[in-house]
């Protein structure tokens, strides 16, 4: 889970990284009130999780509480990038003197976490990477081990920051490694990490990516979740506990195995350049497709309206075709009428034959069965085309 | 020979006595696995019976090895308990761990990765894996050994179930192992550990290399091929129509910006030569054609 700036504020805070005073607001009238307690001068910032908002005119310099307000009210409501600005996040104004950069993330390639320090902070890190490599440090950390004060300065100095901040962002390092540690983190950015105008050393900007796999030992992530800007399907699957991603296509699909999901939506997409029709829609039901697992599936991307075929695709691994089959037909009893579109069913491995038998038994009117994954694919496509 | 497994490994289930250890110890039986007892703690002097067979259980890994002379486990346990399950395997110096796990926090299989790379006797398959088979010889987690016998084709792949679908497109020419190294974004066996043995293996003639979108895994692997790999190896990538920033179902199934590309993926591994198919079939057929080829 990705989370707002303020949240990752927030949660700076609370871990003792400084920041500057900052406050979420949905209205522009929450705006004034926070900007007034801040003693007016402030940064509106809109809260979207997509980068390039500063150039979309997404973050302005408020002189006053009213004018903190008028700023709001221009930016809330914004599109930036496909994201509607719901809230914005109302933060301190301060005199900066220079921008850094420091940030803690996992390293897949490198199966570690890895540290990049900058003394050039403010811009894209990939940037600084590119222009200016030397004065980025990047240093692998091994998880049981961790960042050392010792280590911590030894990066901080191949980061090139100046030596009268350098124990500051040693001890900012530290807290941000304690931090990423403690909320089980995958990303933990400050950019930019600013020194105002007093040699204080501050975040002043911050993204961070928290793992979802570990939200059994955060009950306190659940808060986190944004559930205003779930799409609604999204959000009615998520309940039900189903892997879904709403798509922009026509064609719904069901599969077991993520990567036989992914795989079908590919093989759609390409089966329906012919029709101008694309994927609805990603959905793994997984290992065991009880019967009720495969109603609600059906029952989400039936109440997809931009459906208008439906692509059921099983491998039987450890899953056994003929329980698919009788899940789809008792599925669709429990649809009844809500069932209104067709639905192409491809079954193979463990006992298809079973479970073909099963599905021409029951003979349903929307159920159309083909036998190979790329056949199934053009077939679906085709019948979204009309 | 195969790769990682063969007829004579001896398997512990970690995790044997709950649920899916207990139904998936059943099937690898089945299939022909050597399974030598199962580690659950605080069960430790217990045995159950599956498939007629009785098997001890063990409070920790070193007691079940120093019993039963095992050198491999595969572990069912629940993601709260992996990471001290891997450890606890580590520690006994078990040549071979198989993580079946899904949901276990990335922090914790950093962790263990680290532990048992700093160890240095132990590999790890997986995390969030279906593990591998060597068909008739023996049989490492959860893929279903009757989709295809023994076989050249060495395949490696990222997704259960597209391991599943391979094995199944490529049936009539068999396999001489099937690896399913995880959707995780940290695991502990790659593509490239995978090509290396299989390039190895004197009954391994070409290699089917899934991958999905996520990380830089497979642009490794085409270096990799391009300086080590002489078999003919086909490919596959998933993910094509996946949108920007969403996690496909495997934690790291996720497009980061312009990085983890499907697209990207493909055309790295077809400028070092792989053949890359477009659908699981086409792959299928493109593998077919070269082994026909060689008969011919």
């Amino acid at each position: 889970m990705d989370l707002f700036e303020y949240q990752a504020r927030d949660l700076f805070e609370s871990h003792g990284i400084p920041v500057l005073g900052g406050a979420v607001a949905y209205t522009p009238e929450e705006a004034e009130t926070a900007a007034a307690s801040m003693g007016g001068r402030v940064v509106v910032k809109a809260q979207v999780k997509v980068g390039g908002r500063g150039k979309a005119g997404g973050v302005k310099l408020a002189e006053s509480a009213s004018d903190a307000k008028e700023k709001a009210a221009a930016i809330l409501g914004m599109d930036i990038k496909g994201h509607t600005v719901n809230k914005v996040m109302i933060a301190q104004a301060a005199p900066i003197e220079a921008e850094y950069y420091l940030a803690i993330l996992l390293d897949r390639a490198n199966r570690n976490f890895l540290v990049m320090a900058s003394v050039a902070g403010g811009m894209e890190i990939e940037e600084v990477a590119h222009k200016t490599p030397e004065k980025l440090a990047r240093v692998g950390i091994d998880p049981n081990i961790g960042i050392s004060k010792e280590k911590a300065r030894e990066i901080v100095l191949a980061g090139q920051f100046p030596a009268d901040v350098v124990d500051q962002v040693v001890d900012v390092l530290l807290k941000l490694w304690a931090a990423f540690v403690a909320e089980d983190a995958t990303l933990m950015e400050i950019n930019p990490l600013v020194k105002t105008s007093d040699g204080k050393v501050v975040a002043l900007d911050g993204k961070v990516t928290l793992d979802d796999s570990a939200d059994f030992r955060h009950p306190d992530h659940e808060a986190l979740i944004d559930h205003a800007a779930a799409n609604p399907l999204e959000a009615a699957a998520k309940a039900k506990n189903l892997n879904y991603v709403k798509l922009d296509g026509q064609v719904g699909i069901i599969g077991n195995g993520a990567g036989l999901v992914m795989s079908t939506l590919d093989v759609v997409a390409y089966a329906g350049e012919k029709f101008g029709v694309k994927p609805a829609n990603f959905l793994d039901i997984g290992g065991g497709a009880s019967a009720q697992v495969m109603a609600d599936g059906l029952g989400i991307i039936l109440g997809d309206s931009d459906v208008r075929s439906v692509f059921v695709n099983v491998f039987g691994g450890i899953t056994a075709c003929d329980a698919v089959a009788n899940g789809i037909v008792q599925a669709l009893e429990m649809l009844g009428a809500k069932a209104t579109k067709p639905i192409v069913v491809r079954l193979d491995g463990n006992n298809v034959l079973e479970g073909r038998r099963i599905l021409n038994e029951a003979a349903h009117p929307l159920i159309q069965q083909v036998d190979t994954m790329d056949g199934a694919a053009a077939r679906a496509a085709e019948l979204a085309a009309k | 020979m195969a790769i990682f497994i063969n007829e004579n490994t001896k398997v512990l289930v970690q995790g044997m006595t709950g649920s899916e250890g207990t139904k998936h110890t059943a099937r690898m039986i089945k299939s022909g696995t050597k399974i030598v007892g199962g580690v659950t703690p605080g069960k430790g002097g217990q045995s159950v019976e599956i498939e007629g067979v009785t098997l001890p259980v063990f409070n920790n890994v070193a007691e079940a090895v120093a019993a039963t002379g095992a050198n491999a486990s595969v572990v069912f346990v629940p993601p709260k308990f992996a990471k001290a399950a891997v450890i606890d395997a580590v520690d006994a110096k078990l040549p071979l761990v198989v993580v079946i796990t899904e949901g276990i926090p990335v922090h914790d299989s950093a962790a263990f990765y680290a532990y048992a790379v700093a160890k240095g006797t132990t590999r790890l398959v997986g995390p969030n894996c279906p593990g591998l088979i060597s068909p008739g010889k023996s049989n490492l987690g959860i893929i279903p050994a009757d989709i295809t016998g023994p076989g050249r084709i060495g395949l490696v792949s990222k997704s259960g179930t597209l391991t599943y679908q391979m094995m199944y497109e490529l049936r009539d020419f068999g396999i001489s192992t099937a690896v399913g190294i995880g959707g995780d974004p940290i695991i502990g066996t790659t593509h490239i550990d995978c090509l290396r043995a299989f390039q190895d293996d004197p009954d391994t003639d070409a290699i089917v290399m899934i991958g999905e979108i996520g990380g830089d895994a497979e642009e490794r692997a085409a270096l990799f091929i391009a300086e080590y790999v002489t078999k003919p190896v086909v490919g596959y990538v998933a993910g094509f129509t996946a949108p920007e920033g969403k996690t496909m179902g495997h934690a790291g199934a996720i497009v980061s910006g312009s990085s983890g590309t499907a697209a990207a993926k493909q055309s790295a591994l077809e400028a070092v030569g792989v053949s890359v198919g477009k659908t699981p079939s086409e792959a299928a057929q493109l593998m077919r054609t070269i082994l026909n080829n060689k008969k011919g």
